[in-house]
C-alpha cells in the first residue's frame, strides 16, 4: 500500500469526472451550483437509506451473519430506489424552479437548458457516489497494511478504483436519460434507467469475483454511453464530422481569420 | 494556557456585527444586502480605511431598472456571486482540513482550555459532561453579548479609536503568534529544521504584509488570501481548545444568536448595522471578506481620486460581463461600459463576515478530527456549501441583512450527526463486502 496505489486509485477513479467538471462545467457558477445541490440531493437519499437500514438492523439479530447479510442487501436495493426517486424529485424541483425563472425574467431562453441540468445534475450524484465509496479505502491505502493477508483478493483497491469510475460515469448517464425520459415522459425508459441501476449494485454482491461484476458494469456503462449520446441530440453523422474535425459548429467556433 | 485579552477581543469582534457598505465602493442595493449579514460574526474590523474611503461613491446608486431585468441580473450575478463565496469557504475549509489531518497538535487533548469554557468536561459522566457543556456555551455567549453591547455602545458614542486600536492589536496577534505556533507545529510533524533568524524573518515578512494588506491597501487577491488564512487559523485555535461536546452546542447557540442578534429590532447586531447607514459610514470594513468585483460604472461622470485604488483592487476580480480576466480588459472595459452606461449594473461583489468562514470551518474541523471518516467531513462540507447557497438566495429575495450562520450551521449539524451516527456503519458494511449502491 504505496503512494503510488493512493495516487494511481485516485486518479482512475476520479480522473474523467474532474476532467468533465474542469472542462465543463467549473467556468460557469451556475452549473457548478446545480452540481452541488445535485450532490446534496444524493447525500439526502443516502441518508433516508442509511436511517432504514440502521433501524432494520437494530430490530434484528445482530449475530447471524445470514440475516446481516440479507439486510444488507434489502438496504442496498432501498438506496438505488431512493437515490432514483430523489433523481426523479430533482428533476421535479429544477422543473417548477426553470418554469419559475422563466416567468419572471424577460428573456425567452432559460439560462441553463433541461439538457445540461440533466448532464450536472447526474454528475453531481456520480460525484457524491463515487466519493462516498472510494474515499476512505483510497486514504487507507496511504497507511500501512497488506491487502488481503486473510485471504481476500489482493487487488482490493485497483477494483474499487475502477468500479467507482464506472458508478460516476454511470450516474452521468442516468442522469441524462431519466430527464429526457422525463421530459418526453417515456416512462419506459425511466423504468430502463432504474432496472439497469438496481443490476449494477446487485452485480456487486458477487465480489470478489470482479470478472463477474467490472465486465458486465462496463458494457452496461458503454451501453448506457451510447444511449446518453443519443439521448442529447448526438449521432453516428455528428461523430463523424467531430472527429475528423469537419463539425461546422466546430469551425465557426475556431474559426482564425487569415 | 489562558488566552490573552487580545485573544479574547478579536474572538468576540467576530461576534459582532459587521457592516454593510463600505463608501469606497458605490452601494448597489442588491449586493449590499448579499453581503451582509455575515456581517453578524466578523472577526475584525478594518479601522476606517482609511485612504480608500472617501465619501465620493457614496452617493453614487445605480439606476433603478424594472423589475424584470432585475430579476435577470439577479440569476446571473447571483450565481456568481454564490461562487464567489464557495471558493473562499471552500479554501478555508480545506486548508483547515488539511492541517487537522496531518499536524497532530491541533487534535491533541490538554487540559489547557480557553476562559470562555471554564468547565472541564470528565469523560467518565455523560449528566455532567452535558451539563457543563451547557454552562460552557453559556459563559460564551454571554461574553460574547456582552462585547457585542459594548462594541455597539463604542461605535454610537463614537468612539473610533478604541475600536480601531482593538482591532489592530486583535489582527497583530493573529498574524504573527497563531501564525508562529502554527509554523512551529508544521515544521515539527514534517520534521524540519529551522533556525530562529529565518523564522523571524519569515513571520515578520508574513506578519507586516497582513497588517498592511488587510488595515490599508493591497492587492484584492493578497488580502483575500490573508483573511482565509486568518480565519483558518483561529478556526484551528477554536478546534483545540474547546471541549468536545461544548464545541456542538456554542455551534448550535451561536447560530441562534446570530438569528437573533441580525434580525430582531432591538438586537445589537441590527442596531450597528442601522446606525452605520443612518450616518452613512461603513461599519469597520476590515474583518468582512470582500470578494469585491467593482466596477466603476459613471467613471466617466465622476473624476474620483479613488477610481484608481478601485481598479487596483479590481485587477483580481473576474468581470462577469466580459468574462476576462486582465487588467487590460479591466480598462478597456470600463471605458466600454461608460459608454452603455443605462445598461450597466455596479457590482459590487459579495462580502462574507470572517466569523462565519471561522465558525464553518471549525464544524468541517471537528468532523474530521473526530473519527477520521472522510464521509462525514464531505457531508459537512457539502451542508455548508447548500445552507450558503440557500443564504444568498434568501439575500437576493429579501435584500435586507441576514444571518449567514443558522442555515449553514444546521445543516451541517444535521449531516454532522446523522452521518457518523447512521451513514458511517453502512458504508462502512457495504465496503467491507465491496458493494456498491
Amino acid at each position: 500500500m504505496t503512494v503510488a496505489v493512493f495516487f494511481g486509485c485516485t486518479f482512475i477513479a476520479f480522473g474523467p469526472a474532474v476532467a468533465l467538471f474542469l472542462f465543463t462545467i467549473a467556468r460557469d457558477p451556475l452549473r457548478v451550483i446545480f452540481l452541488i445541490a445535485g450532490a446534496f440531493f444524493w447525500l439526502v437519499s443516502l441518508l433516508l437509506s442509511s436511517l432504514v437500514w440502521f433501524i432494520t438492523v437494530q430490530i434484528s439479530n445482530k449475530n447471524s451473519a445470514a440475516q446481516q447479510r440479507g439486510l444488507l442487501i434489502f438496504g442496498v436495493v432501498l438506496s438505488v430506489l431512493l437515490q432514483e426517486a430523489f433523481r426523479y424529485g430533482y428533476y421535479r424541483l429544477l422543473k417548477k424552479a426553470n418554469e419559475g425563472l422563466l416567468a419572471l425574467s424577460q428573456e425567452d431562453t432559460m439560462p441553463i437548458s433541461m439538457r445540461q441540468l440533466a448532464y450536472v445534475s447526474g454528475l453531481g450524484f456520480g460525484f457524491m457516489s463515487g466519493a462516498f465509496s472510494v474515499v476512505n479505502i483510497l486514504s487507507d491505502s496511504l497507511g500501512p497494511g497488506t491487502v488481503g493477508i486473510h485471504g481476500d483478493s489482493q487487488h482490493y483497491f485497483i477494483s474499487s478504483a475502477f468500479m467507482t469510475l464506472a458508478i460516476i460515469l454511470l450516474h452521468m448517464f442516468w442522469g441524462v436519460v431519466f430527464f429526457e425520459s422525463c421530459e418526453r415522459q417515456r416512462w419506459w425508459a425511466l423504468g430502463a434507467v432504474v432496472i439497469s441501476h438496481l443490476v449494477v449494485s446487485c452485480l456487486t454482491f458477487v465480489n470478489p469475483h470482479y470478472q463477474g461484476s467490472l465486465v458486465p458494469t462496463y458494457i452496461i456503462l458503454s451501453v448506457m454511453a451510447a444511449w446518453a449520446y443519443l439521448c442529447a441530440g448526438g449521432s453516428l453523422r455528428n461523430l463523424k464530422l467531430c472527429l475528423t474535425c469537419k463539425d461546422k459548429d466546430f469551425l465557426l467556433a475556431n474559426h482564425r481569420p487569415r | 494556557m489562558n488566552t490573552s485579552d487580545s485573544e479574547e477581543d478579536s474572538y468576540n469582534e467576530r461576534s459582532s456585527l459587521v457592516q454593510c457598505e463600505s463608501p469606497t465602493i458605490p452601494s448597489y442595493n442588491q449586493d449590499h444586502d448579499m453581503s451582509l449579514p455575515q456581517e453578524t460574526d466578523t472577526k475584525r474590523r478594518r479601522p476606517v480605511s482609511s485612504g480608500l474611503d472617501e465619501p465620493g461613491p457614496v452617493e453614487r446608486e445605480r439606476a433603478s431598472t424594472p423589475d424584470g431585468e432585475e430579476e435577470e441580473l439577479t440569476l446571473k450575478y447571483g450565481a456568481k456571486h454564490v461562487i464567489m463565496l464557495f471558493i473562499p469557504v471552500t479554501l478555508c475549509m480545506v486548508v483547515v482540513v488539511a492541517t487537522i489531518k496531518s499536524v497532530s497538535f491541533y487534535t491533541e487533548k490538554t487540559s489547557q482550555r480557553l476562559i470562555y469554557t471554564p468547565f472541564e468536561e470528565d469523560p467518565n459522566y455523560v449528566g455532567q459532561r452535558l451539563l457543563y457543556s451547557l454552562l460552557n456555551t453559556m459563559v460564551m455567549i454571554s461574553v460574547i453579548v456582552v462585547m457585542t453591547i459594548i462594541l455597539v455602545v463604542l461605535y454610537k458614542y463614537r468612539c473610533y479609536k478604541f475600536i480601531h486600536g482593538w482591532l489592530i492589536l486583535s489582527s497583530l496577534m493573529l498574524l504573527f503568534w497563531f501564525s508562529f505556533m502554527y509554523l512551529g507545529e508544521v515544521f515539527k510533524t514534517y520534521n524540519v529544521a529551522m533556525d530562529y533568524p529565518t523564522l523571524a524573518m519569515i513571520i515578520w515578512n508574513f506578519g507586516v504584509v497582513g497588517m498592511i494588506c488587510i488595515h490599508w491597501k493591497g492587492p484584492l487577491r493578497l488580502q483575500q488570501a490573508y483573511l482565509i488564512v486568518i480565519s483558518a487559523l483561529m478556526a484551528l485555535i477554536f478546534i483545540k481548545y474547546l471541549p468536545e461536546w461544548s464545541a456542538w452546542v456554542i455551534l448550535g447557540a451561536i447560530s441562534i444568536y446570530d438569528l437573533i442578534a441580525v434580525l430582531c429590532p432591538k438586537g445589537p447586531l441590527r442596531m450597528l448595522v442601522e446606525t452605520a447607514q443612518e450616518r452613512n459610514e461603513p461599519i469597520f470594513p476590515a474583518l468582512i471578506y470582500s470578494s469585491a468585483m467593482v466596477w466603476m460604472v459613471g467613471m466617466a461622470d465622476s473624476s474620483n481620486p479613488d477610481s484608481a485604488d478601485e481598479r487596483l483592487r479590481n485587477e483580481g476580480g473576474a468581470l462577469a460581463q466580459e468574462g476576462v480576466e486582465s487588467e487590460d480588459d479591466a480598462a478597456q472595459g470600463g471605458r466600454r461600459r461608460c459608454s452603455a452606461e443605462e445598461d450597466l449594473e455596479e457590482d459590487r461583489g459579495v462580502k462574507l463576515g470572517l466569523g462565519d468562514f471561522i465558525f464553518y470551518s471549525v464544524l468541517v474541523g471537528k468532523a474530521a478530527a473526530t473519527g477520521g471518516d472522510w464521509n462525514t467531513t464531505l457531508a459537512c462540507f457539502v451542508a455548508i456549501l447548500i445552507g450558503l447557497c440557500l443564504t444568498l438566495l434568501l439575500l437576493a429575495i429579501f435584500k435586507k441583512a441576514l444571518p449567514a450562520l443558522p442555515i449553514s450551521i444546521t445543516f451541517g449539524l444535521v449531516f454532522y450527526f446523522s452521518t457518523d451516527n447512521l451513514v458511517r456503519p453502512f458504508m462502512d458494511s457495504l465496503a467491507a463486502h465491496q458493494y456498491y449502491i
